[in-house]
């Protein structure tokens, strides 16, 4: 305790200042955070740490952000048109929003869900105090802060968050989770935490986004953990927007039980420094998995993509399918690993990275990797990187088209490779104004790719 | 005045182009002169040079002009960019059309088309004007209304993709078209269609260079000149008997002429 209390005494002063006063299934998972955190700390060492193997978590740690106490989110701080602005938005949907981490109801809304349907889709300060949902009862269960040090940390300081509860046969609609920071007081973390528990033959959709100010350095660290039941369908989109100038560490724990289906959009934009950790476990024979992912960096941003798919039971699909954007001097990772193991024979598994390099100074680290123990299977993997092509660039000036015109129409191309998967109309078209207002202006006349 | 004078500037003047790929001489002295409302064929055998002529008239950049000059309806083409030759009415259709994945027909070429309408001070087109016109230049060159609604040229055939330039071609209605081998590779429907494209834009005051490796397009698009280019030169000019000599003869008495002068 007092090696944690030595290197990081803003986190043990905040663990130690949280109030007493709370369920006893949250003081005892806390309790299990902080216990774990105290083990770990956070994976600053980074040689041997291969799933840390690209990025220097060292100015996170240093960092001292406070934990302020949870306020009420009073009128006028955030409006529903900031909300409406910068996240992804339906009257049909069931939207939740939580400023600086915490829940905030007068811009949150969506249609009332029977009592009688036995589903639940409440706020988990809610549902913790209310011992209402089997989801708070799984909290840590996929994501287990013993395995991870930001896990840990975020479980050590649990507070709200989204639990999403569907019963067998039930269908959730779309519930649309919104973590905004506000550039208010000192540079602040957040500790989101998401639960969805997709019970047999149910579906839901579920959108997270994460959104806050551009000149603001904060911390967003986030914990989903989502079971997906047999022949359960989920649909998941993870939005990283933050601003920035924020750090955003994302861990994201799936398990897949019998013909399940899951399927995954991670779309990234924002943060200084970003991590997008997403791991799927199809333990249950005849699961389909499709991760799909987009990401843009600008300037000096990092983004680290480490994403898991693993089979352990036969007849499993798996789709990995990323996409990057890299300009100015910034730098992407994409660690994409899928594991077949012995028994999971008859297994379908493809993943692939493409990027596009718009800056010499731009680097991606693209590491595809299959681990294969089964002997009847179909995999396969392939990465690209490459810089706009020049043949395609006269072939469209040739068609009177000026550089700046062609490069935001081949980038913007580029991009909807992935946001045409986005089934969901509205939040396919906020996610194509989004990347259409990121594209960056490219200087082509540069000889790019050295001819 | 100015009249008089637009009428008689030919569209199009090469003056003893010469232009070098990676420091390698691929052209050496080509001249050409194409009035308005002319249509003029060049021919020659593969790596004479006819494509790089065509690209280097539209602005290729790689393609390095060593000496010589081009005038584009009496001005300096060699300092215009690339699509400012278009939208200034040039139009190259490509030997090998360029696959652009995931852009959409009908956004590119209501891009080009409010290139060139801007460019010449009018307003871009209204998305319902664009469908309408878009749809007649589909059945006029017949090509599958189906094409358009994909990504440019995107697992088109080589047949699909000729077409496809030769819509490119009648939607924007150029001043001088090139067109480098849009023949080759089609059969004798698509032949039948590409010159039905080109002689439909035949206007007094527009023109057309027809690039071709045979004579067999010719006997649609009726050219008023046939030229023949060896090893980066035009080793011979004349009308359209021309192309029937080269046809029934090949290009090997042409090559061998030159070599004669030459030395
Ligand atoms: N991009 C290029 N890089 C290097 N050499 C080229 C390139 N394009 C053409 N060439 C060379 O220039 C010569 C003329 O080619 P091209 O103009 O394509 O001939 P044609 O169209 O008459 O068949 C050939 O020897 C060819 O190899
Ligand atoms: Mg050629």
């Amino acid at each position: 305790m007092t090696a944690t209390a030595d290197t990081y005494p803003h986190y043990t002063a905040a663990y130690e200042a949280q109030s007493p006063e709370v369920a006893e299934t949250l003081r005892a998972l806390r309790n299990r955070g902080w216990d774990a955190f105290s083990q770990l700390g956070l994976p600053t060492a980074r040689r041997g740490n291969e799933p840390w193997k690209y990025t220097n978590v060292a100015p996170i740690a240093r960092e001292a952000f406070a934990h302020p106490q949870p306020m009420p989110v009073e009128d006028g701080i955030v409006t529903l048109d900031d909300v409406r602005a910068a996240a992804p938005w339906h009257a049909g949907w069931h939207t939740f929003v939580f400023v600086d981490g915490v829940f905030a109801p007068h811009l949150s809304s969506g249609g009332e869900i029977a009592e009688s349907s036995g589903i639940v889709i409440a706020p988990l300060a809610d549902t913790i105090h209310a011992e209402r949902g089997a989801s708070v009862s799984l909290l840590g269960e996929l994501a287990r802060p013993e395995d991870d040090g930001f896990v840990a940390l975020n479980t050590a300081f649990v507070r709200d968050g989204m639990g999403i509860d569907v019963p067998v046969d039930g269908d959730a609609g779309v519930v649309n989770v919104v973590y905004l920071t506000t550039g208010r007081e000192q540079p602040r973390v957040t500790h989101p935490r998401i639960i969805v528990s997709a019970q047999r033959n149910s579906r839901a959709t579920v959108i997270e986004t994460y959104v806050g100010p551009d000149d603001t350095r904060y911390f967003t660290n986030a914990v989903a953990e989502i079971h997906v039941h047999e022949g359960a369908r989920v649909e998941h989109y993870r939005l990283l927007m933050d601003g920035m100038d924020a750090y955003h560490v994302g861990t994201s724990r799936v398990i897949q039980h019998r013909d399940s289906g899951f399927s995954s959009g991670a779309i990234s934009r924002g943060a200084a420094l970003g991590r997008n950790d997403f791991s799927v476990t199809l333990i249950g024979a005849g699961a389909e998995c499709t991760l799909n992912g987009l990401y843009l960096t600008v300037g000096n941003q990092h983004m680290d993509n480490y994403i898991n798919i693993d089979h352990t039971e036969p007849n499993g699909t798996s789709r990995m399918f990323y996409k990057g954007i890299l300009d100015g001097q910034s730098r992407a990772i994409f660690g994409g690993n899928v594991t077949v193991r012995e028994g999971a024979q008859k297994t379908d598994a493809q993943q692939t990275d493409k990027n596009l390099l718009l800056s010499e100074q731009a680097e991606v680290d693209s590491k595809p990797s299959l681990l294969i123990y089964a002997d009847d299977v179909k995999c396969g993997h392939g990465a690209t990187a490459g810089h706009i092509d020049l043949d395609t660039v006269f072939y469209m000036q040739s068609r009177g088209l000026d550089l700046p015109t062609v490069s935001r129409i081949l980038i913007h191309a580029f991009a909807s490779e992935i946001i045409d998967t986005v089934a969901l109309v509205p939040l396919r078209e906020y996610l194509d104004e989004q990347f259409q207002n990121a594209i960056p202006d490219v200087d082509i006349t540069l000889p790019i790719g050295g001819r | 005045m100015t009249t008089a004078n637009q009428t008689d500037t030919p569209i199009l003047e090469v003056k003893d182009l010469h232009v070098s790929i990676d420091g390698q001489e691929i052209l050496r002295g080509v001249d050409l002169t194409v009035r308005p409302g002319e249509v003029h064929a060049i021919m020659g055998p593969n790596g004479s040079g006819k494509s790089t002529l065509a690209n280097t008239l539209a602005g290729r950049p790689e393609y390095t002009v060593t000496s010589g000059k081009v005038l584009y309806n009496g001005a300096d083409l060699l300092k215009m960019q690339p699509e400012d030759r278009a939208r200034e009415g040039m139009f190259l259709a490509f030997q090998y059309p360029i696959e652009l994945p995931g852009v959409r027909a009908w956004q590119f070429l209501k891009a080009a088309i409010d290139a060139k309408r801007v460019h010449q001070g009018e307003e871009e087109m209204g998305a319902r004007e664009f469908d309408r016109l878009l749809r007649s230049k589909v059945e006029e060159v017949e090509i599958d209304p189906e094409l358009v609604r994909r990504s440019v040229n995107e697992g088109f055939s080589g047949g699909e993709k000729k077409r496809n330039e030769v819509l490119q071609m009648a939607l924007l209605e150029p001043k001088l078209a090139l067109l480098d081998e849009t023949d080759s590779g089609l059969d004798i429907d698509a032949l039948r269609i590409v010159s039905d494209g080109v002689n439909r834009l035949r206007r007094p005051d527009n023109a057309a260079v027809v690039v071709t490796h045979y004579q067999r397009i010719l006997n649609y698009i009726k050219p008023d000149y046939v030229h023949v280019l060896v090893d980066g030169r035009i080793a011979l000019s004349g009308g359209p008997e021309l192309a029937e000599q080269l046809e029934a003869r090949g290009y090997d008495w042409v090559r061998e002429g030159v070599d004669a002068a030459s030395g």
